[in-house]
């Protein structure tokens, strides 16, 4: 999967969360819980979201991996079955 | 016959807009269906039936907004036959409410059998007025039937009872030419901004009617975070836990060991509840916050209480909230630890008598063996009603909760 393609499908699962982000404004470096004011009932959320969409088994000693969207999306990029 | 009312869904909700029917007349109703929708103050709210039966006729019609205790609609029960049919209510405050404000709806004026639990004469339940005007007049020691209504159809508003006890003090007579307008509906109000006046009367009400003692202690988390990481490691990702699910089955089973804390304020005295109904506090994307209850906690274990815990949160926030989740709360958890504060000393939530609250799990230096080492701790805290407990009472709870968070397996 290409990062880009990754990262429209992080930003898909971000809005499903958090309706009213606009996702060009998401800061891609930027801790995405601040941004969006995202609590751990909606990070859960999210990774079951990136989970579904990409296939992976995210365990929670990841989840800091997980916390801007640049971050997600090198980290998915690296975990895809397909690459 | 048995009634279908506009339920009271929060402390000062004065009115509710029938949003849609699910059911038509002449179909079976069973009890716990959805019948109806209606938009409050917080939301569109689903709104369940709690009788069996047929839905005989419904009276109030999609897009009228009518006071709290308004008859919806008649449901002839299991084993009765049809009887006649009663008139659709006059009140709606989309339409001109009746001309004299003394003259009462029909339906408002039927009585329904049964002592009336109101030391005012006549009986006040069908008078088109709030939960809380109608406590409101029992207090002032005015009488609701001679108070003309100025609210949305005529309804008598908590105004109208203060206007009355002190028209009374002064030794006037209550006035019976009070215009009978409709209160103006501010027509741009936004949803957020009705919730954040809904917060604004049941908090004024709280901090104005219930004496508050506040109680706090700090609990080693070390066990329940261990305990947590190793059965998250286990699980599937659909299946995780949050710590939040342990919190809030430590407070339930703390209840049954302090039921006093579990309980509401109804006129003036506390009834213990036995179910243990917690209401969670959950905030709304782009403000506001509401607190539906996750019903019977005690009895399910911590998967179970894991998923409804999140589809509430996921109904709180997108819609879909039944109106059982928001009457029946009988008592409060919040936590705020994620917005980074350490402790929480929450105002309760009518009429409810209690309110736990949790901050951020936090390392700090901690007594263990005898050494003082790094330990992950959580400070809990109690607001609770003094008129119904005493900190002793608050402080087994809080011990409870503490040492109940201890075995984390046992939850």
């Amino acid at each position: 999967m290409s990062p880009d393609e990754a990262r429209s499908k992080v930003l898909a699962a971000l809005t499903s969360i958090a309706p009213e982000a606009d996702p060009a404004q998401i800061k891609p470096r930027v801790n995405l819980r601040d941004q969006l004011d995202i609590d751990s009932m909606d990070f859960l959320n999210f990774a079951l979201a990136l989970h579904k969409e990409f296939g992976v088994d995210i365990p929670e000693r990841d989840y800091p991996k997980l916390a801007t969207l640049d971050g997600c999306v090198d980290y998915l990029c690296r975990s895809d079955p397909a690459s | 016959m048995a009634d279908f009312v506009m339920p009271s869904l929060g402390a000062d909700m004065e009115a509710g807009t029938l949003v849609a029917w699910h059911k038509n007349a002449g179909q079976a109703v069973r009890r716990g269906d959805i019948i109806a929708e209606v938009e409050t103050d917080k939301g569109i709210i689903d709104i369940e039936v709690f009788t069996s039966g047929i839905l005989e006729q419904i009276l109030v019609p999609v897009g009228e907004k009518v006071p709290v205790g308004t008859l919806l609609a008649r449901i002839r029960e299991e084993g009765q036959t049809a009887e006649e049919k009663v008139a659709a209510p006059a009140i709606s405050v989309d339409r001109e409410p009746p001309k004299a404000p003394a003259a009462l709806p029909a339906v408002a004026a039927e009585k329904i059998a049964g002592p009336a639990a109101s030391s005012t004469s006549g009986d006040v339940t069908r008078l088109p007025m709030s939960p809380s005007a109608r406590r409101l007049a029992r207090e002032l020691g005015v009488d609701p039937h001679t108070v003309p209504g100025t609210g949305p159809g005529s309804a008598i508003t908590r105004e109208d009872i203060q206007r009355a006890a002190a028209a009374s003090t002064a030794k006037t007579p209550p006035s019976v030419s009070q215009p009978s307008v409709p209160k103006p509906q501010p027509p741009s109000a936004d949803q957020a901004s009705r919730m954040r006046a809904a917060i604004a009367a049941a908090m004024a009400r709280s901090k104005r009617e219930i004496p508050h003692y506040y109680l706090q202690t700090t609990i080693d988390f070390h066990a329940a975070e261990t305990w947590l990481a190793e059965e998250n490691l286990k699980r599937p990702m659909t299946e995780r836990l949050l710590y939040g699910v342990l919190l809030l089955k430590a407070v339930a089973l703390a209840l049954q060991e302090v039921p006093d804390l579990n309980a509401v304020w109804e006129g003036d005295r506390v009834q213990v509840k036995e179910a243990v109904h917690l209401g969670v506090a959950i905030s709304v994307r782009g403000g506001g916050l509401i607190a539906p209850a996750l019903h019977n906690a005690t009895e399910k274990n911590i998967d179970q209480l894991m998923r409804e815990f999140r589809d509430l949160v996921r109904r709180a926030r997108s819609g879909g909230l039944r109106s059982s989740e928001l009457t029946d709360p009988t008592i409060t958890v919040t936590s705020l630890g994620e917005q980074g504060v350490e402790a929480v000393y929450g105002i309760i939530y009518p009429p409810q008598v209690a309110l736990v609250g949790f901050g951020k799990i936090v390392t700090r230096p901690w007594s263990v063996n005898n050494a003082i080492v790094p330990r992950s701790v959580i400070t809990a805290t109690l607001s609770a009603d003094h008129r119904v407990s005493d900190g002793h009472r608050g402080g087994l709870f809080l011990s409870a909760v503490d040492r109940l968070l201890q075995e984390p397996d046992k939850l």
